[in-house]
């Protein structure tokens, strides 16, 4: 296995990121860069977010946020209720012109989704079969002890941060943080994702039912996103602090100098 | 290292690649939308690949109940006759004053016998009432009651001819869209009169608009004023989807 191969290529004893690794790396930096734009440009068409299947103009927001000139425009006719009871639903036109670059934004979304859900998925078989994430993402037992926890937290609290190993030798918030992102949020990304396709959605009706309607999976969609977002930001603070170039050449053509 | 007689795991990944890829290639779609090179239209492709090949091809949307009907934006265009700047917008206003009852829906191209349809006509074929979820792009949502004709019925009394692969659609505020088979002769795909137990309300569409449950909103065209059956792929142009920069395929 490609795998066993990297694992004896050690300079001065360290292990060295495995080649499928730093290319599964930027591979997946650059589709979730774009995921992430794209989306935030998505957003922008529509910056409401609600609870259960419905969501519109018409109906409350559980939040609005303020990130285009579609926040809070107002711009609509008088409502025509679709009943007698005029407090039952309506139906009202826009009387503006909305932001709307969903044309490419959504079409290069879900290009890019491909980038991740393909090689991700070869990234996850991978790490399972070569024992990729047994032996350096997923914590041993033994780590995981209160006492070793809270003293990395501490450390990290510090910005007291390991010289960069050039390879997967990683800490303990390390391992958690990347177990997190590896198995939890990315997963949880797609699965929201697909949960608001109506062609997906009608071949696999327990998606909308889990996530508790198309703009439930919408909120929790954004919400993923602000905690990847977190993770992205946090990463690249620790890969400064670390050594910034010896950290990139690890991840690139490999090795430490 | 012997391994005759034996199943490796490597030999059941293969064998099982092979035979899941075999099931979806004999199931992906053999006219393709035109991509103009435009990496975005590509990447659609695919997802209108993988949805055909992989997706149960009669699945239905959720249907939901009387309660669950919602306020509803009505959005695009919202009355060809103001807004249609070519003749169809004067047609469209002659029709609207006279409550449609000169409109008709012409069917023709692939079909065995091409006719049109009056309103009180499409009204006598057997109709569908279904409360189901509009998805718009933008990212809102709402739920309405529509009543209409399936469309496999419409194209049942024409008789589409083995060959055809697409049904084109045009508008009165001259737009050109199309649908593969499998979204035409869904059983949830209307051609809809009726909108919350009333007429087709002009901001919505009326006489006739479409409903295509598994796309999104901006497949379910409004203002519909001819059906034709093709054999090809039709982009329609400059009044078409792709060319104005958008996905042709909205399963997603």
């Amino acid at each position: 296995m490609v795998e066993v191969v990297d694992e004896r290529r050690r300079a001065g004893g360290e292990q060295l990121h495995a080649r499928w690794v730093r290319i599964s790396h930027w591979i997946l930096t650059v589709s979730v860069l774009t995921l992430a734009f794209t989306g935030f440009v998505i957003l922008m068409a529509h910056p409401r977010l609600y609870w259960g299947e419905v969501g519109n103009d018409l109906t409350p927001a559980l939040i609005e946020l303020p990130i285009s000139r579609n926040y809070q425009h107002g711009g609509w006719d008088a409502a025509r209720p679709f009943y007698q009871n005029v407090a039952g639903p309506v139906s009202a036109s826009r009387t503006y012109d909305i932001f709307n670059q969903n044309g490419w934004g959504r079409s290069l979304h879900f290009l890019a989704a491909w980038w991740l859900v393909l090689p991700g998925a070869v990234y996850l078989l991978g790490g399972i079969v070569g024992g990729h994430f047994r032996s350096h993402i997923w914590p041993q037992p033994r780590e995981v002890a209160p006492r070793l926890v809270w003293h990395d937290v501490v450390d990290h609290l510090h910005l007291r941060i390991p010289p960069a190993s050039g390879g997967p030798r990683y800490g303990l918030i390390q391992k958690l943080a990347y177990s997190l992102v590896v198995f939890g949020l990315a997963p949880l990304m797609v699965v929201t994702g697909l949960a608001m396709s109506p062609a997906v959605t009608a071949a696999l009706p327990f998606l909308l039912i889990v996530f508790g309607g198309y703009q439930s999976a919408r909120t929790i969609h954004f919400v993923t996103f602000v905690a990847l977002l977190l993770f992205v930001f946090v990463h690249v603070v620790m890969v400064i602090k670390s050594g910034f170039r010896s950290q990139i050449r690890a991840m690139t053509v490999g090795g430490l100098r | 290292m012997k391994t005759s007689g034996l199943i490796t795991r490597r030999q059941v990944i293969v064998a099982g690649l092979a035979s899941v890829g075999g099931l979806v290639l004999a199931r992906y779609p053999k006219n393709l939308p035109p991509t103009y090179g435009n990496l975005l239209r590509m990447g659609d492709t695919l997802t209108y690949a993988a949805h055909r090949g992989l997706l149960p091809h009669q699945s239905l949307v959720r249907e939901y109940s009387h309660s669950d009907i919602t306020s509803f934006p009505a959005t695009g265009t919202t009355n060809p006759g103001v807004t249609e700047k070519s003749p169809l917008g004067e047609t469209y206003r002659q029709l609207h004053s006279g409550e449609f009852g000169a409109w008709r829906l012409s069917v023709e191209g692939r079909v065995a016998t091409p006719r049109t349809f009056s309103l009180a006509e499409l009204k006598q074929l057997p109709s569908r009432t279904q409360i189901t979820r509009h998805t718009c792009e933008e990212g809102w949502t709402a739920i309405g009651r529509w009543t209409g004709v399936p469309l496999c019925r419409v194209l049942d009394a024409v008789g589409i001819q083995p060959s055809a692969r697409f049904v084109v659609f045009h508008s009165y505020d001259d737009w050109v869209d199309c649908i593969d088979l499998v979204d035409a002769l869904h059983p949830q795909t209307l051609l809809a009169y009726g909108m919350n137990g009333r007429d087709l309300p002009i901001a919505h569409g009326a006489p006739v608009r479409l409903r295509v449950e598994r796309q999104l909103g901006y497949k379910s065209m409004k203002y519909v004023r001819s059906i034709i059956v093709a054999d090809e792929f039709d982009d329609g142009g400059k009044k078409g989807n792709i060319q104005n920069g958008w996905a042709w395929y909205t399963g997603i």
